[in-house]
């Protein structure tokens, strides 16, 4: 195993949205590189679809404030306010530079970029569902990553595809670099760097039915974990409404903002009852626990009753090709089924992590609930919590998120730089990442203590045990069953004992941090004693502000789970109910 | 079904050359080639190496030649293709280990065509105008996940890996036909080269193989005539 030193002033881990426009701020300003386990353009972020928010008002009069109340009423009153308002502001001007970069929006026939509607937003605070994604097709997200890494071409950003990044090294409370695995070859790299932001994406593979790509193992999070850094707001996870009966493939909201509509086995429908204002496009957790709950009562279609439909049919061949290219042909691929003529069988997906690694409004990395910066560590995107999503995410926030504070994140470490100085980091800071890889390589395999075995556990546990609605005896059943899964980690052991595109090496490095995500999802949801958002507990349903205004924040201790919390910042809007 | 899966199999370590290897399998007709492989390495041997990410044929990750023929294993069911299944590497680019190759030089040719906007001019506050006729003109090429497909596929670049290849092309052709960009004559001129555009001879290959389906030999087309138009 050979050792490979590089030195540079900052590091960004993770190439999606986030890592990338994190990068195009910092570039100019030192020696920076970005580190990636995917070639960029592999990212994540390719595979977002609808739309990115902004109001901008190129189809009906708009406002930031709008945009902003929406946000925090979305977020069931869970999102940080002095943060959500940054968002919403700067959201106008991260658009209108995308497009100076060269992102080809959609059009309006007047040339200005054009805007749809989409779940949770609404003008006048409720009136009516807003214009407000900006998109390109259903295809934004993969322009949005293409535009990004583009202008990184242009600006010649020093890359390092296909090296997974497992270790950071924090000394006496400061940051001094990373320590990274070389894919192709198995040789490990330290990078020496004052500045490191993480950009590492989401962890839906923690569950089995979702909308993320295999590589969203939660690598950021459970790095920082395991190093005694807390995590933010780990019980609301977000779970799409349609995805793909089965296969969990996102078919975005924009097929209902296009006017689609939710069916169940009667055809009804079914959103008219839960949210009589704006129908299909409540927000998600509503349609989600909506769909659950038709299908609970036996209201689904299919022979086992567990699927609802999704209704494009008289959206007309024109728009579907127009506007839902992409999404009609995943239909047509996977089910087989032509989407002009046929409802499309759909159920709640795996899909967005509202919580992450804790930071504040400059992407600054918090070691504790009392909101001490970690100095020289910063993190942006899907792994990160500011937190402007809060107890539920609105569509389209997520593409603002990472472009608003990975700039941010971006703009962080050029003044972390500019105002410390270069050390150097000593050749031990590999000890780690060598030993955990040799006692993989060494062991021998056991196919008893196999990844895939351990890992389609979890999945299928937290699926059944953790998902849309949770109660005190699901979840202290997941506890028991997590810590099985953790003791069986311990044996785990691999086949492959080479040093090329050893994958299955990667796996199972992966599983751990799927299980720190687990396990800190699984605690922080059983100490909420209400329903808020995305977190829906059976057995608390109201949603209690007296007690539960709060963010949670997970800490490993030991192999268990200790939490604090932190007070929401509140602003202009006071806690109301949620209605639709 | 019962599935007889053979795959080229090539590990650095060990192996001088390549050789196959049969998998028996029992699968659901309509789960995906890269489900199959999961198959392979999750309970049979976990050695086998292969690129894969979003499991839907939208990054571009999991190029490979599924019964001679260019496609993305993520994107192709069972029932569509004829047992046994023969994968192998996308040719023409070296191979580290099994299915997967490297995309150095692939990603060399990309850069090379200035694949990014280029508008010296003050832009103003707020977006550019484009009417939606003049952002028709490249949305096709806009699609492009540079998964290979195509280039690999093509047997000018098989014989002379110096061409830049169909995935380069398409992604100068993104730009070229975009009202707002102001590079077209430089990139043109890069494509002019011995290297460039002209020689594709419209095999057509690249068409067929791209997942996205890009009418990829007409995006060259349309290059090769616009670089007519400039001295
Ligand atoms: C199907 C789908 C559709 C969506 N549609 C929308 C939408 O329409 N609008 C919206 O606002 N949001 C949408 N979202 C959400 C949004 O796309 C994501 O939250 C966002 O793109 C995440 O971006 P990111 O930069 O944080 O992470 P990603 O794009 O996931 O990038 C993560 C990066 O980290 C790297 N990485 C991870 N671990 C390591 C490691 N250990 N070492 C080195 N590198 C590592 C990866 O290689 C990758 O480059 C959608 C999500 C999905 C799944
Ligand atoms: S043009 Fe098509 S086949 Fe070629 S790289 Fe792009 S997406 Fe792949
Ligand atoms: S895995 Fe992403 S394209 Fe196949």
């Amino acid at each position: 195993m050979k050792i490979i030193r590089h030195s540079f002033d900052g590091v960004i881990v993770g190439a999606g949205g986030a890592g990338l426009r994190a990068a195009i701020e910092a570039a100019p300003h030192m020696k920076l590189a970005v580190i990636t386990k995917l070639y960029p353009t592999r990212s994540h972020t390719g595979a977002a679809q609808g739309g990115m928010s902004a109001a901008l008002a190129n189809v009906e009069e708009d406002n930031w404030n709008w945009h902003a109340f929406d946000t925090v009423k979305g977020s069931d009153y869970l999102a940080d306010q002095p943060a959500v308002d940054i968002l919403c502001k700067e959201a106008i001007e991260s658009v209108v530079e995308l497009e100076h970069w060269g992102l080809p929006f959609s059009r309006l026939e007047n040339g200005k970029i054009a805007q749809r509607r989409f779940g949770g937003h609404t003008i006048k605070e409720g009136e009516a569902p807003a214009f407000r994604a900006c998109y390109a097709a259903d295809r934004t997200g993969h322009m949005i990553l293409q535009t990004l890494y583009q202008k990184c071409v242009s600006m010649g950003v020093t890359f390092f595809d296909e090296f997974q990044v497992l270790d950071i090294k924090i000394d006496d409370g400061v940051c001094k670099g990373v320590v990274a695995y070389e894919i192709a070859t198995g040789d490990i790299h330290i990078f020496e760097a004052r500045a490191v932001t993480f950009a590492t994406g989401g962890f839906g593979k923690i569950y089995k039915v979702s909308s993320n790509a295999h590589s969203l193992t939660g690598d950021g999070p459970g790095m920082l974990y395991q190093k005694g850094i807390p995590l933010e707001d780990m019980e609301f996870y977000q779970f799409h409404p349609t995805g793909i009966y089965r296969l969990g493939i996102l078919l975005s909201e924009a097929a209902r903002g296009e006017g689609g509509i939710l069916r169940n086995k009667d055809g009804e429908r079914f959103m008219e009852r839960y949210a009589p204002s704006i129908k299909d496009l409540a927000p998600r957790d509503m349609v989600s626990r909506a769909i659950a709950t038709e299908i609970s009562e036996g209201n689904g279609a299919g022979p086992n009753n567990d699927f609802v439909y999704l209704d494009l049919t008289h959206l007309g061949a024109e728009t579907i090709k127009q506007k839902l290219p992409d999404i009609t042909d995943f239909v047509r691929t996977y089910v087989k089924i032509e989407p002009i003529d046929e409802p499309i069988p759909v159920q709640p997906t795996a899909h967005y992590a509202m919580g992450g690694i804790p930071t504040d409004v400059d992407a600054r990395v918090l070691s504790d609930a009392q909101g001490s910066i970690l100095p020289g560590v910063y993190a942006a995107g899907e792994s990160a919590c500011v937190s402007v999503h809060g107890a539920n995410r609105l569509g389209t926030n997520s593409l603002l998120d990472i472009v608003v504070f990975g700039k941010r994140a971006g703009q962080s470490m050029v003044d972390y730089v500019s105002s410390t100085k270069p050390f150097t980091l000593s050749d031990n800071a590999a000890e780690d990442l060598k030993n955990k890889v040799t006692s993989f390589i060494e062991k021998d395999h056991d196919p008893n203590f196999s990844v895939p075995k351990i890992r389609e556990e979890l999945q299928d546990s937290m699926e059944e045990n953790a998902k849309i609605f949770r109660t005190d005896e699901t979840l202290t059943h997941q506890t028991k069953i997590l810590s099985d899964l953790r003791d069986r980690y311990s044996k785990v052991t691999i086949s492959d004992k080479g040093k090329v595109f050893n994958t299955e090496l990667l796996e199972a490095i992966e599983l751990e941090y799927l299980l720190d995500m687990s396990d800190t999802t699984v605690a922080s949801a059983q100490a909420r004693k209400e329903s808020r958002g995305a977190h829906s507990r059976v057995d608390h349903v109201e949603r209690d502000d007296k007690n539960w205004l709060k963010h949670s924040f997970a800490f490993k201790n030991g192999d268990s789970v200790k939490l604090q919390y932190k007070d929401v910042e509140l602003g202009n809007y006071e806690p109301k109910e949620r209605i639709y | 079904m019962d599935i007889k899966l053979n795959i080229l199999r090539y590990n650095p370590e060990t192996d001088r050359k390549g050789h196959w290897e049969e998998y028996l399998l029992n699968a659901d007709p309509d789960e995906r080639i890269l489900d199959l492989l999961h198959k392979v390495k999750w309970f049979d041997d976990g050695s086998l190496a292969f690129r894969r990410s979003c499991a839907h044929g939208v990054c571009g990750s999991d190029a490979m030649l599924v019964n001679g023929e260019n496609m993305l294993a993520c994107q192709v069911l069972v029932k569509e293709v004829s047992n046994p299944i023969k994968i192998e590497p996308i040719r023409g680019l070296p191979v580290i280990k099994d299915l997967v190759v490297n995309m150095d030089s692939f990603f060399d040719s990309y850069k090379k065509v200035m694949p990014y906007l280029v508008n010296e001019e003050e832009p103003g506050e707020r977006e550019r105008l484009q009417s939606p006729e003049d952002r028709d003109r490249f949305e096709d090429t806009t699609k492009c996940i540079l998964c290979a497909a195509c280039t690999t596929s093509c047997p000018v670049f098989w014989t002379a890996d110096t061409y830049v290849g169909p995935a380069a092309i398409v992604n100068a052709h993104r730009f070229v036909f975009d009202s707002r960009d102001n590079a077209s004559k430089q990139r043109l001129e890069i494509l002019k080269d011995v290297n460039g555009a002209f020689r594709c001879r419209t095999a057509f290959n690249c068409t067929t193989a791209c997942p996205r389906g890009i009418q990829v030999t007409k995006a060259i087309e349309d290059v090769k005539r616009e670089t007519l138009t400039i001295n």
